[in-house]
């Protein structure tokens, strides 16, 4: 493992070196900020005018449906897509300028793996080495680590192709980190990956941010937010519609618990807003009915002494996904 | 919290051409990797003009005989034809790296948007592959002219030109190649260049029997291939038949790798950038 080896001294030099102070135009801790940010495929707007800040140090998550226009803010900040207008500054450098200075401090996790399908594992860790310019001697060495962190180091001498989901997405993990970067972006790190393989992923990236790597991830899982992010930002339709820690989202967006309720169609029929009363707020779902209240017990036990005969109830606490949805909406967008 | 944010990177001392070559040629350094698993494929491609040499060159040359020079001469058939296939052993080469395999890198593995995450940018992949295409090209040159040599079919002194001329084609072959490339949406499209072009490029420009034998209109139409100017070229040194022509081939093959490179770089921006 790399963990508590020099590898922890070697990935931010600075920890062990001392204060070194950056010449950049903005706080020295904000790795990257972004003003007005916008980006414009012919008439389609992707991104429409965000302001945010990522801090050294934080795990920091884009949170949208599809289309809201995450990948288009990472891909922004990789350098891989120019903005349209808007300002943007990444480790303290202007994209637009300095793109090559900007990409060998940052490692980058597609959102679709694109793992050298000509070479084996090994090989894809030691030539992506090479595009760093890291000597063959230490990338050896970090490739050794690295496959032995993302547990794959009997898969070395494989090719790509059969691998795993899991597999492949580690081997991209490992990829990004090659150059021991300061800041990794990750769009969608465990889209597709079956539980396992997606508990694995997020332990190796909670290590890495517990090394004080900045993480950059983008999501629609609600849970990976809630485990991975520090502070998060929601995206719907191209905006930054909140921001905050998972837990302030929760507290700000939604209520302590959240009460379930299946009802009979008959049932349902024959409310007339009486549950209304219960609850903070409800919301009707075609399967069931929300009941959001800081006490969920209490709500059901209402609910009860007004005879509404019940098919199956559950309270639950809020999660970022209570949230979520009502900031988005439950309509599918496309 | 300490801080934690490196200073920014120098600036670059080197200028932007040389810095440009230098991360180009991790392009090279993948490519070479990739074929140290694939490496007969290289071989076999050096085959394919050998085998049109000894078939069509000594075969057919048996039926042929031997044909006059201008200038009183007397050559056998192989001779002639050899350095056509010199030409296209180089341009199979160019063919082979800039239209198969960047296409599938560019559409399907999709292996420069891995490598434009690095500090690798358009220009440089482009010139990577370029160098690349041009080094199996060279190889294929260099391979043929010796069998040339070994047959006795360097025939003039000129002879001596015949790799660093081959060279010449090889950029404009491939800077050709890789324009072409960025055109092409589906495994579909590669009909329309190798149909259309490619092979009716090797069979009349000039390959198995100089061009006079067709109509002026229908010559004016193959002088503007740079197959063409390869083969005159290439046979012009190879059979000692050397004049001011010469320099017209030369700046077409020069001008025409200089726009395949120019518009394959803006292509490649647009479909890599988005």
């Amino acid at each position: 493992m790399l963990d508590g080896r020099p590898a922890l001294g070697r990935m931010i030099p600075a920890l062990t070196a001392g204060t070194i102070s950056a010449p950049m135009t903005t706080t020295p801790d904000v790795l990257i900020r972004a003003r007005a940010l916008t980006k414009q495929f012919g008439a389609l707007t992707a991104v429409d005018g965000v302001d945010f800040d990522v801090h050294v140090g934080e795990a920091f998550g884009f949170l949208g449906p599809n289309g809201a226009g995450k990948t288009s803010t990472m891909r922004m900040i990789a350098c891989s897509s120019p903005m349209s207008s808007g300002e943007l500054s990444v480790v303290g450098m202007n994209p637009t300028k300095q793109g090559a200075q900007i990409k060998a401090r940052l490692g980058v996790v597609p959102q679709i793996d694109n793992l050298d399908a000509e070479l084996t594992v090994l090989e894809n860790l030691l030539m992506y080495a090479r595009y760093f310019d890291i000597p063959g001697e230490s990338a050896r060495a970090r490739a050794a680590e690295l496959l032995d962190f993302v547990q794959l180091t009997d898969r070395a001498n494989d090719q790509v192709e059969p691998l795993s989901g899991g597999m492949k997405r580690r081997l991209t993990i490992a990829r990004a980190l090659i150059n021991e970067p300061e800041l990794i972006l990750l769009d969608e790190p465990t889209t597709g990956l079956d539980p396992q393989a997606r508990h694995l992923v997020w332990d190796r990236l909670y290590r890495l941010k517990s090394r004080g790597v900045t993480l950059v991830i983008t999501t629609h899982y609600m849970d990976e937010a809630e485990q991975l992010c520090d502070r998060l930002v929601v995206m719907d339709h191209a905006k930054i519609v909140a921001e905050g820690s998972p837990r302030e989202l929760i507290e700000r967006y939604s209520t302590r618990e959240v009460l379930e309720l299946r009802l009979t169609d008959a049932t349902r029929a024959s409310l007339n807003g009486r549950l209304d009363s219960v609850a903070e707020r409800v919301e009707d779902l075609p399967d069931r009915i929300l009941l959001y209240a800081a006490d969920g017990e209490q709500a059901l036990e209402k609910i009860h002494a007004q005879q509404i005969p019940i098919e199956s109830a559950l309270v639950r606490r809020s999660t970022l996904e209570d949230v979520f949805l009502r900031l988005t909406g439950r309509t599918l967008i496309e | 919290m300490a801080v934690v944010v490196r200073p920014a990177a120098a600036p670059p001392l080197i200028p932007g051409a040389i810095a440009s070559f230098l991360r180009a040629r991790r392009l090279v350094q993948r490519n070479a990797m990739v074929y140290r698993h694939t490496w007969i494929v290289i071989v076999s491609g050096f085959f394919e003009p050998l085998f049109y040499l000894l078939g069509i060159g000594y075969g057919l040359g048996t039926i042929v005989g031997t044909l006059p020079l201008p200038d009183g001469r007397i050559i056998t058939y192989a001779a002639f034809v050899a350095p056509a296939l010199l030409a296209q052993s180089t341009m199979n080469g160019a063919i082979s790296e800039t239209i198969f395999n960047v296409f599938f890198k560019l559409n399907f593995e999709k292996t420069y948007d891995a490598i434009l995450a690095t500090p690798l940018g358009i220009t440089d992949i482009a010139l990577g592959e370029l160098m690349w295409a041009l080094i199996r090209a060279t190889i294929y040159a260099a391979a043929f002219v010796a069998v040339m040599l070994a047959m006795g079919l360097l025939i003039s002194p000129w002879a001596i030109l015949a790799l660093p001329a081959s060279l010449l084609a090889s950029i404009a072959f491939c800077s050709a190649g890789l324009e072409v490339t960025t055109y092409l949406r589906t495994v579909q499209d590669f009909d329309l260049p190798f149909g259309l072009v490619i092979m009716p490029m090797f069979l009349f420009s000039g390959t198995f029997f100089p061009i006079s034998v067709y109509p002026p209109i229908i010559q004016i139409v193959v002088q503007f291939t740079p197959l063409y100017h390869a083969i005159a070229m290439l046979r012009g040194l190879t059979i000692g038949l050397v004049d001011w022509t010469m320099l017209v081939h030369v700046g077409y093959l020069v001008v025409f790798a200089a726009i395949g490179m120019f518009v394959a770089r803006r292509r490649l921006a647009t479909k890599l950038v988005k």
